[in-house]
């Protein structure tokens, strides 16, 4: 029987040859955290007084930074201490970071057939480039500076095939949301999504890495996408260390195998309160108060330059406010060598440098009682970017645009041809 | 162990966001994250919850964000333990690594009601109503998570594993 590309990696990170729901202890390549994540892993790990696994560590503070008061001040410190304690040569201040996830994929972190956890849940977001990535805790994390392995049970696989060619305004996002929409918020729970097909080979990395990011949004404790040509190249001048692609066998045995045509998928929108909530964004329609460009879903330059395609001589419709905030420096630096920042900025949107701030409801945009925002995140839970009577709409960077445009939710289509 | 608790019952997909809200993940401060325990459905939870209460809940409970503030906010207000139909993946591991006892269960889902009382029997794997007319088994814990909880979590195990007294 073949195996699939989950059960190739832990079997290659444990030494054992693993089946879906075997357990193992496997070596992991790197583990992150953040700042709201990595103080309690800090506390834990000292008080085992053992050496750190320094080259495996990763820093990232990004989720309160630039620290928004005087708590978020302290745990931000944290980690500067931990790092300067430790002498962890893989800490990322602000100024030179931004997002976690995007930062561990531009510094070259990220390969395919390696095993990264991250205290963080889109840690899944990696498996764009056919790592086995996924989400863990704090205390977790912590034993994993101490030892550089972790538990992991093999998680049956499900597969997703996406053939035909992507039609206009139709990106990652929607892609994902429409997978989302058809298993549900526990779709894939436990279990590796397996991501493949013509359509996803003609996509943008930056697209792929959409989807896998939103994997945790059906459940998935990963999901990957088979390394080719595309992710060779970007890592060309940036991947630490050697790689290897591990792709899945031909005879892989699946819990579940979809077949979706690209060419029927159109722009859709996740509606309040849950991801799976998803329609055309065609019949949405309502009026929108924010609209919010960024994150690890949806803050990449290929994001930004949609959006700035469409809002070029456009103006954000009165009476709506837009930010635009690019997931890393590295992004906001091409973003504003293109002239992105200034057609941003020219439409009436306020631009910032990189946090997740708004994303989680934490600062830099938090909505109040009654507002509604379309957003391209990852998540449109009760209260997840303000106030519990607030409302999330979740939409690929072409929709957030075009709606900001419109003053309401609309296909892209409607505001440009 | 048999400890007796208020039972309180949520639905389906309780994300990690109901269970304790981004904007207060700027202080890690046990207390601090009890008293928002749960404020996303419930303004009465935080408030009334009692120890030794257990939570019982539908499909995909935690699911969501990897912030293990999540456990701690329940663990804060003295939640003895969650029951589940399932859980999400992350939540669950957070609770096993902070010695939350969570078990999944449909029977009990099905079975119990919110502000019932109810006795956790641990060694039995089972839920019994305190009236006596209800009880409901609890799925066996995974042998190689039942060593990390009888260790008393994942930092005990790890000391273990590392030789460290």
């Amino acid at each position: 029987m073949g195996k699939t590309v989950a059960e190739k990696i832990l079997s290659d990170k444990s030494d054992k040859d693993v089946s879906a729901g075997d357990i193992v202890e496997a070596r992991v390549d790197y583990v992150m955290v953040n700042d709201v994540t990595g103080p309690a892993a800090f506390d834990e790990f000292d008080s085992l007084c053992v050496p750190l696994m320094r080259d495996k560590v990763v820093l990232i503070p990004d989720h309160y930074v630039p620290n928004k008061d005087v708590a978020s001040a302290k745990q931000a410190k944290k980690m500067r201490d931990f790092a300067r304690k430790h002498n962890v040569d893989n800490y990322f201040e602000i100024g030179s970071g931004g997002v976690c996830h995007q930062v561990m994929i531009e510094e070259g972190f990220t390969a395919p057939g390696r095993l990264i956890v991250g205290a963080d849940s889109h840690t899944c977001s990696y498996g764009a480039l056919g790592a086995f990535s996924t989400g863990i805790g704090s205390t977790e994390a912590a034993t994993v500076f101490a030892r550089g392995v972790l538990w992991f049970k093999t998680p049956e696989s499900m597969r997703f095939s996406v053939n035909g060619s992507v039609g206009r305004h139709v990106m990652g996002k929607d892609i994902i949301l429409t997978i989302i929409g058809d298993i549900g918020v526990d779709g894939a729970l436990y279990r590796s999504m397996e991501v493949e097909g013509d359509a996803i080979s003609s996509l943008s990395l930056s697209d792929r890495i959409t989807i896998a990011n939103m994997g945790i949004e059906a459940g998935a404790k990963t999901c990957i996408m088979p390394a080719d040509k595309v992710v060779d190249n970007y890592l060309s001048c940036r991947a630490r260390g050697e790689y290897s692609a591990v792709l899945a066998d031909e005879d892989a045995s699946y819990v579940d195998s979809r077949q979706y045509d690209a060419s029927e998928l159109v722009p859709v929108v996740a509606k309040p309160h849950l991801p799976s909530n998803v329609s055309p964004a065609s019949e949405v329609g309502v009026d929108i108060d924010q609209a919010y460009l960024g994150s690890c879903t949806n803050g990449r330059i290929e994001d930004l330059r949609v959006a700035a395609a469409i809002m070029k001589g456009r103006r954000i419709r009165e009476g709506v406010r837009m930010i635009v905030v690019p997931a890393t420096k590295a992004v906001m630096e091409q973003a504003l060598h293109e002239g992105l920042v200034k057609i941003f900025m020219d439409a009436g949107a306020f631009v910032s440098g990189p946090t997740c701030g708004a994303c989680l409801g934490g600062y830099m945009g938090v909505l109040a009682p009654g507002e509604r925002c379309v957003s391209s995140t990852n998540r449109n839970f009760v209260g997840r970017m303000g106030d519990k009577d607030s409302e999330v709409y979740l939409a690929s960077p072409a929709v957030v645009a075009a709606s900001a445009v419109a003053g309401r939710i609309v296909d892209p289509s409607e505001v440009v041809e | 162990m048999t400890c007796e608790g208020r039972v309180w019952k949520f639905g389906d997909d309780i994300n990690t966001d109901l269970i304790i809200s981004g904007r207060y993940l700027d202080n890690y401060d046990e207390s601090h994250l009890a008293s928002h325990a749960m404020e996303g459905i419930s303004t009465e939870f935080a408030k009334r919850v009692k120890e030794g209460d257990i939570i019982i809940a539908g499909r995909n409970f935690g699911c969501g964000s990897s912030r293990e503030q999540a456990v701690v906010s329940l663990k804060g207000c003295g939640v003895q333990a969650i029951i589940a139909v399932s859980f999400a993946r992350i939540f669950y591991r957070n609770a096993v690594n902070l010695g939350m006892q969570v078990y999944e269960s449909t029977d009990a889902y099905e079975a119990f009601n919110d502000g019932d009382k109810a006795s956790l029997d641990t060694s039995e794997g089972c839920l019994r109503a305190s009236s006596g007319a209800t009880e409901a088994s609890l799925k066996e814990v995974p042998p190689h998570l039942k060593a990390i909880v009888d260790s008393g979590g994942l930092m005990p195990y790890t000391k273990f594993k590392l030789g460290i007294r």
